[in-house]
């Protein structure tokens, strides 16, 4: 194994597809980090930041357009049976059985096949093994998408807004499942995901992806120490310090800010949560 | 054998709350010296919190030499820490008179449980098992 699971430099990529008035649209652009082996990464960003682009272009289905990107220290298309992807849309062939999809994730991935951990997932889900993919709800499709994924007994395990149409209890039994997965194989695990309170807990780094360049990245402790909530009257300065995002009610002014030293006393500082820290580097005003 | 439930708006990190409940369990004599604790991999099952916060609340367990870990077996109990009952009894009896005095005077339940912990703030100040 390798000690870093995803390294990416300058990496950007553009739909080639015909923009009214020549415009060029990068999906992503001047991407660069690195993330470590066995970490459970979250990826956020508003809609269309790039975060689909940046876990299809890791999972090697699709080409930089410029940079590169090497995973499990080759190239995306080299590891391809020791990375597991999950779309959005969860493709799977809507024809075959749940049991024969399994069926055949062994026979695609027979060195590595995990048939006991795959049969554990759809068994949680209550569904019948013998009906079609396609007469599966969208959750329930998920979880036949998951089983898959981790039946392949993955190094690396992209996943692309897993649980957006999952119900509450299917939430927590996978996540528990890719948490028992990174505990006992050290996987790695990226997941993009728009509902932040699902991540803090089980997420121990960060990628914040805006406008398709890294805002911010690491050790999510890090990140989350490195940043001060403040609170205090409006008209004290907070001059000196990196000022992510602040808003004034009346003389008071609420602000997320990077200290660069002590803060002024008259205010108020408290840690950040993910979810306070996510938002506001989205309401972050464009550079 | 302990479960763990995890509090993820509680505002106290998620390892020391593992890392109370286990004291918890200790004093009320759930966990006994050579009991097993779970697995790393059975509380992240059951919680779907990081495995590293686990493996962070039993080191910390095992730094106040109340758990050790055995190679390839797991986690187990050392110590275990006395009931709070025992030779607590007359600091309990104080603490009712002082309560019974508090609620003849009037304060409600949530000034009493605020002029509390404001005192054990005071006389507690590195707050041990709060953040």
């Amino acid at each position: 194994m390798t000690d870093i699971a995803i390294e990416a430099e300058t990496l950007g990529r553009r739909y080639s597809r015909l923009l009214p008035r020549r415009r060029v649209n990068w999906a992503l652009r001047d991407c660069s980090f690195s993330l470590p082996a066995g970490r459970v990464c979250a990826v956020v960003g508003p809609n269309g930041a790039g975060k689909s682009t940046l876990l299809s272009l890791a999972a090697g289905l699709a080409r930089p357009t410029e940079g590169t990107i090497r995973v499990l220290g080759q190239g995306p298309g080299d590891v391809r049976e020791r990375l597991a992807h999950v779309a959005q849309n969860k493709p799977l062939h809507g024809q075959l059985t749940v049991i024969d999809t399994l069926r055949l994730g062994h026979a695609l991935n027979p060195a590595r096949w995990d048939q006991a951990t795959a049969e554990r997932i759809v068994a949680q889900g209550d569904l019948d093994p013998t009906a079609t993919v396609r007469s599966l709800s969208g959750g329930q499709r998920t979880r036949v998408a998951l089983a898959l994924a981790l039946g392949k007994r993955p190094e690396l395990l992209l996943l692309d807004e897993p649980m957006a149409d999952l119900d509450p209890l299917a939430r927590h039994q996978l996540m528990g499942e890719l948490m028992a997965e990174a505990a006992e194989h050290g996987t790695t695990v990226v997941m993009s995901s728009h509902v932040i309170a699902e991540l803090e807990g089980s997420c121990d780094h960060l990628l914040l992806i805006r406008r398709g360049r890294v805002r911010l990245q690491g050790e999510l402790e890090d990140v989350l120490a490195s940043h001060t909530l403040v609170t205090g009257p409006a008209d004290a300065s907070l001059d000196g310090h990196t000022v992510i995002e602040s808003r004034t009610t009346g003389r008071q002014i609420t602000a997320l800010v990077r200290p660069a030293g002590p803060l002024p006393e008259a205010h108020e500082a408290s840690t950040p949560t993910l979810e306070e820290l996510v938002l506001s580097y989205l309401r972050e005003p464009a550079a | 054998m302990v479960e763990y439930r995890i509090d993820r708006r509680s505002g106290v990190a998620t390892y020391l709350q593992i890392v109370q409940q286990t004291k918890h369990a200790l004093r009320l004599g759930l966990l006994e010296p050579g009991d097993r604790l779970p697995t790393a991999r059975e509380v992240v099952a059951a919680t779907a919190i990081n495995p590293n916060t686990v493996l962070k609340a039993y080191r910390e367990l095992e730094r106040e030499g109340l758990v050790e870990a055995r190679r390839g077996l797991g986690t187990f109990v050392r110590r275990s820490l006395g009931p709070a009952t025992a030779d607590s009894a007359p600091l309990r009896d104080d603490l009712a008179a002082w309560t019974k005095r508090a609620k003849e005077s009037g304060l409600e339940r949530d000034d009493v449980s605020a002029l509390f912990t404001s005192v054990l703030d005071d006389l507690y100040p590195f707050g041990g098992d709060h953040r």
